[in-house]
């Protein structure tokens, strides 16, 4: 079975050849689709696959999508950005860029930001000496198969020294159409040195709309330089998403990532970190919540590569219904990474007997002057909270549903950026029954 | 206001009240005494509903109407307050916004109009003054790195907030030094009225002499086996509970 979707993979890559952007890339995609071929999708005995099973996504024709492809009123475009913020704008509809809803403003000297279609024409060698650096498409089916069909995304360039002082909004809008379709969104960040820049990948699905999001983003983060990157997924209920991020860290550089997942039916987000350089630090912050039948899927992957680098964890999901949520930490301290400081926390809450979460921290440690710690929970609703609460005459849903949103704000209130907090926070309470209320406590 | 009669309650499979009779009416200050283990605190529990504890037998009536049928959130609606002997910490839930929604909906229930903010605000601060608490408390969450005595007087502002017609404190008075007892026992004085009732569990005499029940009633191995006026807490601060025990093993 999986041989017929392996099959149908590369006979659609065939079929698009000619279409194909960047000729200089062909090789690397070559390369990515006879890995494919070889190693074909990830099945349940594999350990990074254990609990996560992909079979729904390979036995379905997900069909590639042509450029305007369906046309999008501007309310749903609304809808998806930021109100308040001030910020640079990309807008992806079903994985094409549209340059009449993107607003990217001024940008200071040397800063890049384009659609990688119109990169691969303006910024050639620099796509060229970047693209696919940081993404092994060794490592799995998912990310070979973004870099075989790699088409459009979002390039971002921050020249040495350069603060950007507005962040970047990256939106994904896919939306209802006849066939279900399949994208490939790409993204590469590179900050120079002493860089900093606020980076924004939101996923949002028009309800009922049926694809599969199958993302990749490779970031750069050199010596000094600051990345804050949040990934934001939203994707429609039926829809399925595989998110790879991965980021090489070089010497004191640091990378703060916030991922908050609420939407698809089957979602797999990955975060690497590649600390590589002594001094590099990173912060993973994570919230997911599940309901219904929603899968979930969290694996982050920490390298302590050298010594005096730093890592902290911060994971919680909340998991309703049938659900269920997925947590894998895995931090290895390399043998050179004396010094490290890694921190893992996940806490799982589980609102239904139904609902399930598997959690597992992993510390590989080769080195022996490290400081390294990690915890994980799986529990219910605190009784005694719940009880005093309802005694205070807040009716049993409501004590419950701000008891939840308590417990997930604990991740939001880490993010800094208050328009993003805000929202996120606004995000998560219209999850919840009784947003109403919530929303009096939040305020 | 309060009868209860012949209550049998059970805790994890445990009897812990066994066949305990009280009638409090309104208007009077009935206190609870007893050794630890008697069921003091169970009994509190009970009256505001907590789940886990199972009545086997017995009658709880409020105002003419079955209590143990109603949820502890109707409880509260209906006037009753615990002020607990634990106040447990919430994290993430605002203390002021939660005292807001616990005064509405009591309010809604009754029949009454909701406060705005500002008629809310200028209740807060009134009430805040009558026991002593930094306004900064407000704005964090639940008891949150509360200590001990903000705890307890955390209770006793939310409860003058809440005027409710039967307040039950308990062991309200444990851990507080006198300067904190006093302002408690100011607390519960300001709430006297002759259509509201009040229950102090407690262990020791102390808070009755700054809160002068009508009735004083010893509780023990689940029942009430004595009861009298002041004089008996005094007494049993002198005593001890042994000879309460015993008379009443004799009896």
């Amino acid at each position: 079975m999986t041989s017929t979707a392996v099959e149908y993979y590369l006979s659609a890559f065939t079929q698009q050849k000619g279409k194909f952007i960047a000729p200089w890339f062909s090789d690397q995609r070559r390369a990515a689709l006879d890995s494919f071929q070889q190693n074909g999708f990830p099945a349940l005995r594999q350990e990074n696959w254990k609990y996560t099973d992909v079979r729904s996504i390979t036995k379905r024709n997900f069909i590639l999508t042509e450029k305007g492809n369906g046309s999008v009123p501007k309310n749903q475009i609304n809808s998806i950005r930021f109100n308040e913020l001030d910020c640079h704008e990309l807008i992806f509809i079903n994985g094409h860029f549209s340059s009449k809803n993107s607003r990217i403003g001024n940008l200071p000297d040397g800063v890049i930001l384009e659609s990688l279609v119109i990169a691969c024409d303006i910024h050639p060698d620099m796509l060229q000496k970047h693209l696919g650096n940081n993404a092994n498409y060794t490592i799995g089916a998912f990310t070979a198969l973004n870099t075989a069909f790699l088409h459009d995304g979002a390039m971002v360039y921050i020249p040495d020294d350069t603060v950007l002082e507005k962040p970047i909004c990256i939106f994904y809008l896919s939306t209802e159409t006849k066939h279900s379709f399949i994208t490939h969104p790409r993204n590469l960040l590179i900050l120079g040195r002493n860089a900093q820049a606020t980076v924004i990948e939101s996923y949002t699905g028009i309800e009922n709309a049926d694809y599969f999001t199958n993302s990749v983003t490779e970031a750069v983060i050199r010596a000094g330089a600051k990345l804050e990157h949040y990934k934001i997924q939203q994707e429609s209920e039926q829809s399925y998403h595989i998110g790879n991020f991965m980021a090489q860290q070089e010497k004191d550089s640091r990378l703060e990532s916030h991922s908050v997942s609420l939407g698809g039916k089957l979602v797999r987000n990955d975060i690497t970190s590649n600390l590589a350089q002594p001094g590099a630090s990173v912060t993973l912050n994570g919230l997911y919540m599940a309901r219904h039948r929603q899968h979930v899927d969290n694996h982050t992957l920490i390298n302590h590569l050298e010594p005096h680098t730093k890592s902290e964890e911060y994971y919680r999901g909340v998991l309703d219904d049938h659900a269920r949520g997925v947590f894998n930490g895995k931090v290895i301290v390399h043998e050179n990474a004396q010094k490290t400081d890694a921190q893992q926390s996940n806490a799982n809450l589980l609102l239904s007997d139904n609902a399930e979460a598997d959690t597992k921290p992993e510390l590989e440690i080769y080195a022996d002057d490290v400081k390294c710690s990690h915890g994980a929970t799986v529990g219910q609703l605190d009784k005694q909270m719940l009880f005093y609460l309802r005694s205070r005459a807040i009716e049993e849903d409501k004590a419950r549903s701000l008891l939840t949103y308590a417990f997930a704000e604990d991740v939001i209130n880490r993010i800094k950026f208050v328009p993003i907090r805000k929202r996120l926070e606004d995000l998560v309470i219209g999850r919840l029954p009784d947003a109403a209320l919530i929303r009096e406590f939040a305020a | 206001m309060l009868e209860i009669k012949n209550l049998y309650v059970r805790v994890e499979g445990k009897e812990i009240l066994r066949g305990l009779d009280l009638k409090v009416n309104a208007g009077e200050v009935h206190a609870i005494m007893g050794p630890n283990g008697s069921g003091k605190s169970t009994l509190a529990n009970v009256l505001a509903g907590r789940s886990d504890y199972e009545i086997t037998n017995g009658s709880i009536t409020y105002q003419e109407k079955d209590l143990t049928e109603m949820s502890p959130e109707i409880r509260a609606c209906e006037g009753i307050f615990l002020a607990f002997q634990y106040p447990v910490e919430i994290p993430g839930v605002n203390n002021i916004y939660m005292l807001k929604a616990a005064l509405n909906a009591i309010r809604t229930y009754q029949g009454k109009s909701k406060l705005d903010a500002i008629e809310f605000l200028n209740l807060v601060r009134e009430k805040l003054k009558l026991v002593r608490m930094k306004e900064d408390l407000l704005n964090r969450s639940v008891n949150e790195g509360f200590s001990g005595g903000e705890k307890k007087r955390n209770e006793i502002f939310q409860m003058a907030v809440l005027e409710p017609r039967l307040a039950i404190l308990d062991e309200t008075d444990s851990g507080l030094d006198i300067d904190a007892l006093k302002i408690v026992a100011e607390g519960v004085n300001s709430l006297r009225s002759r259509d509201r009732a009040i229950i102090l569990v407690t262990h020791y005499q102390r808070l009755l002499n700054y809160i002068v029940p009508d009735q004083v009633h010893v509780l023990s191995e689940g029942r009430i086996v004595k009861s009298g006026h002041r004089e008996l807490a005094l007494k049993l601060e002198e005593k001890g509970y042994e000879w309460v025990k015993q008379e009443a093993d004799a009896a």
